[in-house]
């Protein structure tokens, strides 16, 4: 095991893969000379040289739409859009492309292409501060992942990259400082599709992914410290495909059930998460399923404001509270 | 003077730019002390730009910009005392906290928000000239980008809609050489970005970003373009951030000596030089503007500073123009027993 950060988890990643495989190819806006605008791709250019590693103009839809046709053309692109709010401009080349040409070209050609973007949040104000892994998550065709770890964030994107459809890798700003052991085996994947308990316990269940693993895993500890409740916790790790065996599993253990988001409550990922853990668990549940989510207000710039908003191990805490 | 200008005038554009460059000084101080967070983008050494494409036209023509906006919004005459606010996220800020930085906006002086999408605000500065278009208003949009967001589509979209509905619109953009870390090599396949005006047959000139006279002169003449009804103007300022894209940014993708060349032709020396030579002022005459403006930035500061945050409870204001309250649905207006309904 080495310890990395996410950052340079997620870098090694597309480090060891462009070295084994050179039809991947990265490319995006200032991730050349500048080294991306949260330094994830920094010095890939220079090892790989700039046909590989294409500096872009600002251009979502372009970028995701070329991408797309390197993909069909036998490339294996990896395009990073610099947020997920301006992943919002590509939408269309995501949802209208990427996810539709295999179904609709009846199985004919796959679109092995990785979108690599970024939620997060620090005073970036509405438009910069957004999660829509719940939108993504929605759509047939792609694949969404969201690591928390480091470890998972290495062999999530090497799984990623060797997929041969369209998965959206969503990282987090406020993770990438974060240190965890990875592997050193080079190219060992992490399945796509593949929840992980990451705590056991016996009195119920967080679910959580990306920043609200962690917070999660924080709520679990001062539970147990402060109440005596034992949490279970589980890092779903990708939202689509969902591993709904390891919830219902944990459910089935435990009863109770908190759903951890960021993204917003109405339409947010857990909304749709509930309605099916509902539909599979309704018997083994104690109480009803109880979410953490953002308030459905656009994220503030003012600092107090802000942070009256996120969601915390705080509202974790209070939620299983409530249930008790 | 050239362009028809006053020496009151000039004076008064060497004062915003002195005006906005403190101001992003002391913003820059802030930061550092951890009192203005998120993104920040600096204006310094592109001055000349907002300050004279905003004196070229009318005091309620419109303007639109993108995140690097604290020049629009001083050149514009906002106060400044709020933008600072803004920046501190207080309730006192020109946006009340809730925009910060990227976003300030003051719709009573016609300026209508700093954008923070690259791009975006270019069809909607297109959109609004079209409305003083059917509305018959004599008055044109002045629309602020870089040179970063012309390799986007949406700029593509918003020109070829303003050329193909005739639109008073001024398209100016401010060409500082870098998209973020991208060169203008690495990011468009022209280094002027007034030729892609012309695929839309947009009348355009370049500027010398770093000469406010030069800015006032191409605006002006694009500004009567427009109002006289014949349509958009692409205006190209060449210009220069002397810091680097937001306070993130390490520089790594250029060298000290570049900086240091367009560090020489800075605007606001090279104006006040000339306003001497002018004798429309003196040399003592721009220190103590100099003096003034650093105690009214001091003062805003200061104001920010001990202003109050926003009340926790403001906290969903202003999602709606109509604030709906999903807890409390107003009754479903019942047909029955109403004539006038159950008539129709
Ligand atoms: C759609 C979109 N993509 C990416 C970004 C991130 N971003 C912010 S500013 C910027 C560079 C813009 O360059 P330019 O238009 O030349 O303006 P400048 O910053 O040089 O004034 C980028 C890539 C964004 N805000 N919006
Ligand atoms: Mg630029």
């Amino acid at each position: 095991m080495a310890e990395l950060t996410y950052r340079e988890a997620v870098r090694s990643a597309m480090r060891e893969e462009m070295r084994s495989d050179s039809r991947v190819i990265l490319m995006g806006e200032s991730i050349t000379g500048y080294g991306g605008s949260y330094a994830v791709t920094k010095g890939l250019v220079e090892e790989f040289g700039p046909k590989r590693v294409m500096e872009t103009p600002i251009a979502e839809a372009g970028i995701v739409g070329f991408a797309v046709g390197a993909a069909m053309g036998g490339l294996r692109p990896v395009a990073e859009l610099m947020t997920v709010n301006f992943a919002l401009l590509a939408l269309d080349q995501i949802v209208n492309s990427a996810a539709k040409f295999h179904y609709m070209f009846g199985g004919q050609w796959s679109v092995p292409l990785v979108v690599r973007t970024v939620s997060g949040f620090g005073q970036l104000g509405p438009t910069h501060s957004q999660s829509f892994e719940g939108w993504f998550a929605s759509v047939p065709g792609l694949k969404v992942v969201m690591p928390a770890t480091p470890a998972d964030a290495k062999g999530l994107l090497l799984a990623a990259i060797r997929d041969p459809d369209p998965v959206i890798f969503i990282e987090h700003s406020l993770l990438y400082s974060t240190k965890g052991e990875v592997p050193e085996q080079e190219g060992l994947e992490v399945p796509i599709g593949r929840a992980a308990v990451v705590r056991e316990g016996t009195d119920v269940t967080l679910v959580g992914y990306s920043r609200m693993l962690l917070q999660a895993l924080h709520a679990a500890e001062v539970l147990e410290r402060e109440d005596g409740v034992s949490c279970e916790v589980v890092d779903l790790r990708t939202l689509r495909p969902l591993d709904y065996p390891t919830v219902v599993g944990s459910v089935g253990r435990t009863h109770r059930l908190v759903l951890c988001g960021e993204d917003w409550r109405t339409g947010g990922f857990g909304a749709n998460l509930l309605s099916e853990i509902q539909d599979r668990s309704f018997d083994d549940l104690d109480a009803p399923i109880a979410r953490v989510a953002m308030r459905d207000i656009p994220l503030p710039y003012s600092r107090k404001l802000e942070q009256q908003l996120i969601p915390a191990s705080q509202q974790i805490v209070d939620a299983v509270r409530r249930m008790s | 003077m050239p362009h028809g200008l006053t020496a009151q005038q000039c004076r008064a554009m060497y004062r915003k730019m002195v005006q906005i460059r403190h101001f992003e000084d002391h913003a820059a101080e802030a930061y550092a002390q951890a009192k203005v967070g998120g993104f920040l983008h600096l204006y310094i050494g592109e001055e000349a730009v907002a300050v004279g494409a905003i004196a070229a036209v009318r005091e309620d023509d419109h303007i639109l910009g993108h995140y690097r906006d604290h020049g629009y919004a001083l050149a514009r005459g906002c106060d400044v005392k709020a933008c600072m606010a803004e920046l501190f996220g207080r309730d006192t800020g020109i946006c009340h906290g809730r925009g910060g930085s990227m976003h300030l906006a003051d719709a009573s002086r016609h300026f209508w928000g700093g954008h923070a999408i690259v791009g975006s605000h270019i069809p909607i500065g297109a959109g609004m000239a079209y409305a003083m278009q059917y509305l018959e208003e004599p008055l044109v949009v002045l629309d602020f980008f870089g040179d970063g967001a012309t390799g986007n589509g949406i700029f593509h979209e918003g020109l070829n809609m303003a050329a193909l509905w005739n639109l008073p619109v001024v398209f100016i953009c401010e060409n500082n050489l870098y998209g973020m870390g991208a060169t203008l090599a690495e990011e468009s396949p022209v280094s002027d970005m007034m030729i892609k005006a012309e695929g839309y047959t947009m009348p355009a000139v370049q500027c010398d970003g770093m000469d406010v006279l030069s800015v006032y002169g191409a605006v002006q003449q694009a500004a009567e373009h427009c109002r006289s009804g014949k349509g958009p103007f692409f205006v190209e300022a060449m210009t220069y951030r002397f810091r680097g894209h937001s306070m993130a940014d390490p520089e790594l993708y250029r060298d000290k000596e570049e900086v240091r060349r367009w560090r020489e032709l800075d605007p606001i020396p090279r104006f006040g030089d000339f306003l001497v030579q002018q004798r429309i002022t003196s040399p003592q005459e721009l220190a103590e503007v100099n003096e003034e403006v650093e105690a009214e930035m001091l003062e805003a500061v200061r104001f920010a500073d001990s202003s109050p945050w926003p009340e926790p409870d403001s906290v969903d204001r202003w999602i709606y123009a109509k604030p709906i309250d999903p807890e409390a649905p107003e009754e479903a207006p019942s047909l029955a027993g109403d004539p006038a309904g159950a008539a129709t």
